[in-house]
């Protein structure tokens, strides 16, 4: 038997995970990947609390977030290729034209 | 059945199965060379034991006691983890799939499989999707270009043949309806006016099982798809840097790969453990799984045949025929089976 | 200690470690194997909860095929490490007390709102028959909707990476 708060705490601590690398790192595949890490602790608690509320229907938005997953990597990895042509970096801090 | 009954019924289950399974492929590959050496009209192997039948050991004995080398300027962590990821996830796949029905041994009905999920074709799409990371990491620590050419060639394949491969296993799914290999082969007992067995294959899956039987040739990265090790224009691909037992690690992942898929042909496909049932009772609980094993043997051998019978393929013929022919070819079979099992 | 506790830290322990690995590692191909190995533990969580058929499919769609994209990209484009940059001074002073403001909120909710009403194991089997008759019912025009997408970002995809001059030449 696990409470339920176990599960929310690890979502927790992924989602903050996510968001602290998406904030701290500067390669921009990291922090795409930092995005994905943020989706798979909210899944979790889709999960637990489909479990907690016997309601399958937790389980079924987690495969909405899945497709949305799927289709923001493809479209991102996409932007990162065409990025990396014209700029020759990764690095976020160098990719900065439209700045003041 | 007791607990303790269980742990060593499947104890032994793994044992038997991990020894036989090893040993498959160390034939398989003496089969390959005696079946393609007697395409292109040699001997094969003939030195060592009748027929060559010891090579196998005396190939293993030399990838044993050959020098190790670690190239100066790989990526050292990822380049000692590749082949055991590719090996473990080749060996894991083998573990639900079930090579005959339940012996009773002393009052206990023992499955002959080692664990019984009820999603086991989902678990073996998961493993087999994974172990695409063992070549990918191969590839990109060894710090060759070679090699590198070869990773990203595998990982771009199995991912396009994955789609193909899972669509053309919805059709068997939807006309058995379940996940479980156990009851996708009891689903194909029986016989079509009395003597056409009912295999998937002959239920309408004709097409279906073209389609798996071509991702599956990609995925094992097999002629005429083995574009990650092309040797005539990548040296040995991915696994250019290794040696000895790291090389040898990818050897057996490579067969023990075509040896599941080969399961998976007969589970899904070819009725499992069906055929011929009869004689004294021993013989009854045993040949079932003689006639898996000798559909397996069959897909290994057309696997061979394969090899020494195609050319290669170029990579954008490679692509082009997944995505444009195989992808619309395996969605058109889909929904005709459907429409097929709702009328 | 149930053998489900004990279950769950073994996962939970994997997950943390992985996250924080993520986070720690400068080349991004590390990055990515540690985020492989928190999905793969995150299946385990979710078999834990009895949803079989999503963990199956984490497996094979998260793991085996989102994140055999990211290894392909940082291969193909042969990423570096990361270069040390200076972070900006605002984001460190409001940054860090605002995130540990953040955490102890959430954990203070978690704990206040749903108390630790235990959830067994395997409490809702997640059999793919239910769950395709909600996805194929229920929410058929959610399901409809996302199908439109995956179209939307396929094209999108093949458009962006596609090279510019097979573009140009298109448009003449």
């Amino acid at each position: 038997m696990v409470p339920l708060s176990y599960y929310l705490f690890l979502s927790g601590f992924l989602f903050t995970c996510g968001v602290v690398g998406f904030l701290i790192k500067r390669n921009i595949i990291t922090i795409f990947m930092s995005i994905e890490l943020m989706l798979n602790g909210v899944n979790l608690s889709f999960v637990a609390f489909a479990a907690h509320w016997r309601a399958l229907a937790g389980q079924v938005f987690v495969f909405f977030v899945m497709v949305v997953a799927a289709a923001e990597a493809a479209v991102g990895l996409a932007i990162i290729i065409a990025v990396f042509r014209t700029r020759e970096t990764l690095n976020v801090d160098q990719v900065n034209l439209l700045k003041l | 059945m007791p607990v303790h009954v269980f742990i060593i019924a499947s104890l032994i289950k793994s044992v038997i199965v991990l020894l036989v399974l090893l040993t498959g492929v160390a034939y398989s590959v003496w089969l390959e060379r005696k079946v393609v050496g007697h395409i292109q009209n040699r001997w094969g192997p003939t030195r060592v034991g009748p027929f060559g039948l010891l090579q196998p050991l005396a190939d293993g004995l030399k990838f044993i006691f050959k020098e190790d080398l670690t190239p100066p300027h790989v990526y050292r962590p990822l380049f000692l983890a590749a082949p055991m990821i590719a090996l473990i996830f080749a060996l894991t796949s083998i573990s639900v799939i079930p090579f005959g029905n339940s012996i009773t041994v002393s009052g206990y009905s023992i499955p002959l499989q080692i664990t019984d999920v009820n999603i086991g074709l989902l678990m073996i799409l998961g493993i087999t999707s994974m172990g695409v990371y063992g070549v990918a990491l191969a590839g990109w620590s060894s710090n060759n270009k070679y090699s590198l050419l070869g990773g990203l060639r595998a990982s771009a394949q199995m991912v396009s043949y994955e789609i193909a491969l899972g669509l053309s296993l919805v059709g068997v799914l939807i006309q058995s309806g379940s996940f479980s290999l156990r009851t996708i082969v009891d689903a194909q007992g029986g016989h079509f006016w009395g003597f056409i067995p009912r295999w998937n294959i002959f239920h309408g899956q004709l097409i279906g099982f073209f389609i798996y039987l071509m991702a599956a040739f990609a995925e094992t990265n097999r002629v005429p798809f083995d574009l990650p090790e092309a040797e005539s224009e990548l040296v040995a691909g991915y696994h250019t840097e290794y040696s000895a037992m790291k090389f040898a690690a990818f050897f057996m992942a490579e067969y023990a790969n075509m040896i599941t898929v080969g399961c998976l042909a007969t589970l899904l496909f070819f009725g499992g453990w069906h055929g011929p049932i009869g004689g004294p009772p021993w013989v009854q609980a045993l040949l079932p799984v003689f006639w898996f094993v000798v559909k397996v043997v069959c897909f290994i051998f057309l696997y061979i045949w394969v090899r020494g019978t195609l050319p290669r393929l170029r990579y954008d013929q490679l692509m082009s025929f997944g995505w444009k022919f195989l992808l619309p070819l395996a969605i058109v079979n889909l929904i005709a089976t459907a429409i097929a099992v709702v009328w | 200690m149930s053998l489900h506790l004990i279950l769950f830290l073994v996962f939970g322990a994997i997950c943390v470690a992985g996250a924080v690995n993520l986070l720690v590692q400068r080349h991004p191909i590390n990055s990515a194997l540690s985020l492989i190995a928190v999905m793969a533990a995150l299946a385990g969580e979710y078999l834990l909860l009895g949803a079989e058929f999503v963990a199956a499919i984490q497996v094979i769609v998260y793991a085996g095929a989102i994140m055999v994209l990211f290894v392909f990209v940082i291969m193909l484009l042969n990423a570096g490490e990361e270069e040390e940059t200076k972070g900006s001074r605002v984001a460190s002073l409001f940054g860090v007390p605002g995130m540990l403001t953040g955490a102890v909120l959430m954990a203070w909710v978690v704990l206040r709102r749903s108390g630790t009403e235990p959830v067994s194991i395997g409490a809702l089997p997640g059999h793919p028959t239910e769950i395709a008759h909600l996805l194929f019912h229920d929410f058929l025009l959610p399901f409809e909707v996302t199908s439109v997408l995956i179209l939307i970002a396929i094209m999108g995809a093949v458009v962006l990476a596609s090279k510019p001059e097979a573009t140009e030449r298109k448009a003449d």
